[in-house]
């Protein structure tokens, strides 16, 4: 073991406290502002913690806004989304993974394409194929749009699993007679399963934290979901009610954050796979 | 016709005789049918409108005008400042994130306390929806309710300054935030490659006296550069398609300081409902992103051997 000096340790703690206060002060002060009183946000003296906490915010904020509409809206994009990705991901992620054919080429380089793609080429037509549809302000259309926005990196993450099953397993099942489909029916998809849901929870994060094709595809406040609702918060002359916006700010967030802290190690390994490896 | 004999067989469980691919077909349809429909087809009517005067709410058909969509967005000034403005962010956002993720990286790979806590913190800003972290910032920079002046009042500094509509501070400010949510992802990602680099070559480096300095540029570097390549390269492109946080911040403003180039391309678009010219612009978005696309991809093969 190398011996590191006790001065470098002592750099390397104050470095590592920076990158802490850095990183934790914004969403503890958007903590400490859900909580505070109108009168204590008003002062021009703001205090981190505090001096009488209050539920207040919470309770304006759904006056304010349809916050628990807008996040049934947001659970039913996000779960139908998430569902449909991964159910048609998983078969197209094993062809990929398993048979080096054009096909499965093609969609690679697609994947890889699709990450860096400014959304707005894409927008247009859909905004337009959409309204021939009769699916402009519809969860449906969005749904649609989440799906396939949401496919590339599912299937980059669905692939790394699938490589991870030993092949021998299908070659055996092969030898007993089943077919590709039966194979991956019933040999290879129970195998993936913590993989697929890995990827479907991820999938979820993606849409319900969405913003720019719900802003652009949602026109009703009824319809809309939780980020668009939480902009509203903010009027056209950008003045805010401070406490209530922190409040559901921070309500909005608690979903993410959750399913991030189970994923997050899955999520790291799909993301390098997908962003180093061929 | 085909497929659904071949499902009906599998589904039998007999064996695919002759037919391997209509397997794999029948496996791949699912996801290439949206794929071709919603993504690959918008893409190219996409480019097509570009070349179209199409308008929303107009009566008269669309029609074809050529390049004359490109021809006015040569002549922009909006379009030309977005786009600086567009690199400026990209630049500023990538490089100080890149800088301070590698920093964090290295601590984190020391056998230090508290690591688990950083960890455990950079979840925030990458699990976060973009809204609110830009909702989060805005009531960092408030003016008077917010904790960055009350900071920086006990130094004596900043008294009841606005950065984000303030035209000399606005796209600090926003490149700030752009910083602090990106950071996280990217350290994750460098650390793995730290955590892949072989521990004997520290060791029998540092044995022959390297400094710290001669260790990172000889042993650490030369391991992770193919990640830390292909992830700027990528950062770089999200980076220059950004959208969310900077609406929520400041709408573009003041001024159009901060008007990204999505964001000019969605006032275009659904706004003032000029489809052709915001495709045009799309256009022009995707010839500057793929040769940014085909470094990171060069990167990312280099990766790949090396693996």
């Amino acid at each position: 073991m190398m011996r590191t000096k006790k001065s470098t340790r002592a750099a390397q703690y104050v470095a590592l406290a920076a990158y802490l206060v850095f990183l934790a002060f914004p969403f503890l002060w958007l903590i400490s502002t859900a909580f505070k009183p109108a009168r204590e946000l008003g002062s021009l003296d703001p205090t981190w913690i505090p001096k009488d906490p209050t539920l207040e915010n919470f309770r304006q904020a759904f006056d304010e806004q349809p916050l628990l509409q807008a996040a049934g809206n947001s659970l039913v994009a996000a779960v139908s989304a998430a569902l449909i990705a991964v159910v048609i991901a998983t078969p197209m992620a094993y062809v990929m993974a398993r048979h080096r054919t054009r096909l499965a080429k093609a969609a690679t380089g697609w994947v890889v394409v699709s990450q860096a793609f400014p959304f707005v080429l894409i927008i247009i037509p859909l905004f337009l194929i959409l309204k021939n549809l009769h699916l402009i302000n519809s969860l449906l259309g969005l749904i649609m749009v989440y799906v396939v926005w949401s496919l590339p990196f599912a299937l980059w993450m669905l692939v790394g699993y699938v490589r991870a099953v030993p092949a021998e397993l299908e070659e055996a099942a092969a030898v007993d007679g089943a077919s590709r489909v039966r194979t991956f029916v019933s040999v290879v998809a129970p195998l993936l399963a913590p993989g697929i849901v890995a990827t479907a929870m991820f999938a979820f994060i993606t849409a319900w934290n969405e913003f720019f094709f719900a802003l652009v595809l949602l026109k009703t406040p009824e319809k809309q979901t939780l980020p668009v609702i939480l902009n509203r918060f903010i009027g056209a002359e950008g003045v805010a009610d401070l406490g209530p916006l922190a409040a559901a700010a921070f309500l909005a967030t608690i979903p993410s954050l959750v399913i991030f802290a189970i994923i997050q190690k899955r999520i790291t390994g799909g993301m390098l796979a997908g962003a180093v490896k061929a | 016709m085909t497929l659904a004999t071949a499902t009906k067989r599998s589904a039998r469980g007999a064996p695919n005789r002759g037919g391997a691919d209509h397997g794999a077909w029948f496996l791949v349809l699912p996801a290439l049918i949206p794929i071709l429909v919603l993504s690959v087809g918008p893409l190219l009517y996409g480019i097509a409108l570009a070349f179209t005067d199409s308008q929303s709410g107009r009566t008269e058909p669309t029609q074809w005008i050529g390049a004359l969509n490109f021809q006015d967005l040569l002549h922009d000034t909006l379009f030309w400042d977005s786009f600086r403005i567009g690199l400026l962010w990209a630049f500023g956002v990538t490089v100080p994130q890149f800088l301070l993720a590698l920093g964090l990286a290295l601590l984190l790979n020391q056998n230090l306390r508290f690591r688990w806590l950083a960890r455990a913190l950079a979840i925030i800003p990458w699990a976060m929806p973009e809204v609110v972290v830009g909702i989060m910032w805005r009531l960092v920079y408030h003016p008077d309710a917010g904790v960055l002046n009350e900071t920086l009042s006990t130094f004596g500094l900043g008294e009841g300054k606005d950065w984000l509509t303030g035209t000399a501070t606005a796209l600090f400010a926003v490149i700030a935030v752009g910083v602090w949510a990106g950071m996280p992802q990217t350290t994750v990602a460098l650390l793995a490659g730290l955590q892949n680099t072989p521990r004997e070559l520290h060791e029998a480096a540092a044995m022959d006296g390297a400094g710290a300095w001669r260790r990172f540029r000889t042993v650490t570097w030369p391991a992770i550069k193919p990640i830390a390549l292909a992830i700027t390269a990528l950062n770089f492109i999200w980076n220059f398609n950004s959208f969310a946080l900077v609406y929520v911040l400041t709408q573009g403003g003041p001024g159009g300081r901060t008007r990204l180039p999505m964001l000019f391309a969605y006032e275009q678009a659904f706004r003032y409902g000029q489809f052709g010219y915001a495709a045009a612009m799309g256009c022009v978005m995707v010839a500057v992103i793929s040769v940014l696309l085909a470094v990171y991809l060069v990167g990312r093969l280099k990766g790949g051997d090396e693996a």
